[in-house]
């Protein structure tokens, strides 16, 4: 992880009194730094996106065909499990953890975050996580093989032994998430440039802070079912063993409870994003601000009222069923509103299509594309037919991929020169975007018609009329994967390569924003006088 | 500069107390993940779902009339948990009952497992919109059962279905799973037999 250590290295040509990061390996275990530390989730991130990417290749690749292609079923289970729990808790959450600890003190004028030492913990609590998760792989009874909602009683009566392993990585990336949410609600209430009212933060800094509070209330309640679990399996309780008077229903609703503010922290501070990257290359303000913020809470309230869209099937009564129906579907509100806001900051705008554009403006169509698919599986009559079909799994690849996914990519293409201050190659950019897009879509858009023909997921297996679909979804899936190498080149050249710092400060002519009056690259340490009223004044999104 | 130090220092006050507020929020949400499992059953009793209204005795309402003009067939079923080594059958495959009308049936079981064993049944009822419905006032899966070394047994279940059941279920299936409960053993139902037939 040493290997973005030239990124800072030049603060001290900026900044006579900046005494610079230390050398060596010590610099990246005992750092404070809010960017170093970015930096560490961030690499962290990568490296989990392309072993998680690797088990979604070998899961596509046994797909090719009906029957056995490479793997037995239980290996198959296992990949599935490992690749949801790596894409959830390893690429995305960790990925929008480094950006709030980069971009954050940046946005709102702080020197640092407000706890820097916990901050060095909350990250590397998650290689030692992670480190115990893939372990699993190579033990006797393999890897945890039940699904990433790892469903009572599959994963208590009839989990394999490694799931004690897996059920205390679980506790460590909760913590690690938990640490790092009071540390930036901290940071944002408290640390703020005196003169920053809440009300004048980027979207990115609200969505994030919303963000924050929902960690905060759900990463316990997931930690309450992983201990429950555990004292299925080894104290004799029986809180999800229907033998000693529990019920395996109850651990849905708890899992739930957690599992859906969850997609809510995993797309958040993404909205965040994009609400910061349209408005630079429309070169217009952002429309509606205080739409965006209030849709952002919004979101987050009423995301804590329908956790049982999830369980429509387990015999919930009428009356719940209706209820959670009805709310579901007004998450599409706020969520329209906010695509309704980004569409509205584009009209009449002078619109260019650099990378980080690209990726956004994919994000708001295929986004809303797998909102709509989310929309349908929100009605109880229509989810008894998709539910536990393929056609979830593209409902969720579109949010979570061209949703949470290329946000962060997005984020990385927009900040990237300012963090190294070396402009990546526009041309490679362009590339990665259109065979991402491209891979993305002939992936999973069929998988859309597979659900509704009745495929189920999860299985090694199917009827053989659903052979040509999926065989495009595996090409699709090897050309999505490949060309992730091209943006692993891209950032690797901008972080390491020779060539010279050609970024200007500002990067983006229409950029807003107080990270972009700091030089490019940013020095080692930044606001350590906070920024003046008059450049709070014209950097600020609500008023420009 | 002790100006300096002061707003250090507030600072430092500022989030210490906040870090508080954070921390017994987080406190709070891990103890109520446990006080899901309270409320979740209170639910499901308060509103007769889920096995709520089947698993314990009800009293049977003195007004109560039975309502000659529908017939519903009540379907019995059995399962074996994990395997374990039981016969376990209903004695009648299934029952013609009138909504307000009580009927005793029995299931059979017999233990197989070559040792003495706790176990307890768990019911289910289909469809979900007729679960509330059904009413026991006396049933084995009440408690725990204990099972010497090959001891046979008829199990009695005293049910009614209530007259306010939607009209157009004409059928309901009753189904128990049987399950090892050695694991699980209340003390104060330790070889409980009561109430069966032994054979």
């Amino acid at each position: 992880m040493t290997d973005i250590s030239t990124t800072v290295d030049h603060a001290h040509e900026q900044d006579a009194h900046d005494h610079g990061p230390p050398k060596g390996i010590t610099r990246w275990l005992f750092t404070t730094n809010h960017k170093d530390i970015g930096t560490l989730y961030l690499s962290f991130s990568f490296l989990m996106l392309f072993v998680g990417g690797f088990m979604a290749l070998i899961i596509r690749t046994e797909l090719f065909e009906p029957g056995k292609v490479l793997l037995n079923p239980q290996f198959f289970n296992q990949m599935t499990t490992m690749h949801g729990l790596i894409m959830v808790f390893g690429v995305i959450m960790p990925a929008m953890a480094g950006l709030a600890n980069w971009m954050i003190p940046m946005m709102i004028g702080a020197p640092d975050m407000a706890l820097p030492r916990l901050n060095n913990w909350s990250f590397w609590l998650l290689p030692f996580a992670f480190a115990m998760l893939s372990s699993t792989l190579f033990m006797s009874g393999g890897a945890p093989a039940f699904g990433w909602t790892f469903y009572a009683p599959l994963s208590t009566t009839y989990g394999p032994p490694s799931t004690d392993f897996f059920i205390f990585s679980i506790h460590m990336m909760g913590a690690s998430s938990i640490l790092a949410a009071l540390n930036i609600v901290v940071t944002i209430f408290n640390m703020r440039a005196p003169g920053m009212k809440m009300m004048n933060m980027p979207i990115f800094v609200w969505g994030w802070l919303t963000t924050a509070f929902l960690l905060l209330a759900v990463m316990p309640v997931l930690a309450g079912c992983v201990t429950m679990m555990l004292m299925d399996r080894h104290f004799h309780t029986s809180f999800f063993n229907a033998a000693g008077g529990g019920d395996p229903l109850l651990f849905q609703h708890v899992f739930w409870f957690f599992g859906h503010p969850e997609v809510y922290i995993l797309i958040l501070p993404g909205f965040g994003i994009i609400s910061d990257i349209i408005p630079t290359f429309s070169r217009k303000p952002l429309f509606g601000y205080h739409a965006m913020v209030y849709a952002t809470v919004g979101i987050a309230i009423v995301g804590f009222l329908v956790w049982m869209h999830h369980m429509f099937t387990t015999g919930a009564p009428l009356a719940a069923q209706l209820f959670f129906m009805y709310v579901t579907m007004l998450v599409a509100v706020p969520t329209g509103i906010k695509v309704f806001n980004w569409v509205a900051t584009l009209y009449k705008g002078s619109i260019t299509f650099e990378t980080p554009m690209l990726f956004a403006l994919g994000f708001i169509v295929m986004f809303t594309f797998g909102g709509f698919s989310g929309l349908m599986l929100s009605l109880a009559p229509a989810d008894y037919q998709y539910r536990d079909s393929y056609f979830v799994v593209a409902h969720f690849h579109y949010v979570l991929v061209s949703g949470s996914l290329f946000t962060i990519i997005a984020a990385v293409y927009y900040w990237l020169p300012k963090w190294t201050g070396r402009m990546y190659s526009e041309k490679l950019g362009q590339w990665h975007f259109w065979l991402t897009t491209i891979g993305m879509n002939v992936t999973f858009m069929p998988m859309h018609f597979l659900g509704l023909a009745g495929m189920p997921r999860r299985i090694p297996d199917y009827a053989i009329q659903f052979t040509d679909f999926n065989q495009i979804c595996t090409v699709g899936a090897f050309i999505f994967g490949f060309s992730q190498l091209i943006f692993l080149y891209i950032v690797l050249k901008a972080c390491l390569g020779k060539g010279k710092h050609d970024a200007m400060d500002r990067v983006w002519e229409g950029a807003k924003g107080l990270e972009w009056t700091l030089p490019s690259p940013v020095p080692y340490h930044t606001f350590v006088t906070p920024p003046n009223a008059t450049t709070l004044q014209t950097e600020s999104h609500a008023v420009f | 500069m002790p100006s300096f130090d002061q707003e250090k220092k507030t600072a430092k006050k500022n989030n210490r107390r906040l870090i508080i507020w954070l921390v017994c929020g987080v406190l709070f949400m891990f103890g109520f993940s446990y006080m899901l499992v309270p409320l979740y059953r209170l639910v499901c009793q308060q509103e007769g779902i889920n096995g709520g209204s089947v698993r314990a005795a009800t009293e049977v309402d003195a007004g109560m009339q039975v309502d000659r003009s529908r017939v519903i067939k009540v379907t019995f079923s059995t399962q074996l948990h994990n395997g374990i080594a039981f016969r376990f059958m209903p004695l009648q495959h299934s029952i013609l009952i009138h909504p307000g009308e009580r009927k005793l049936v029995y299931f059979y079981a017999e233990n197989q497992t070559g040792r003495g064993i706790t176990v307890q049944a768990i019911p289910s009822i289909t469809p979900v919109d007729a679960a509330r419905y059904l009413k026991k006032t006396e049933c084995f899966c009440f408690t725990q059962q204990y099972f010497y070394n090959h001891e046979k047994a008829d199990m009695p279940v005293y049910f009614f279905i209530e007259p306010s059941i939607a009209k157009d279920i004409k059928e309901v299936t009753l189904s128990y799973t049987l399950f090892d409960a050695s694991g699980y053993l209340k003390k104060d139902q330790a070889h409980f037999t009561h109430g069966r037939i032994e054979i």
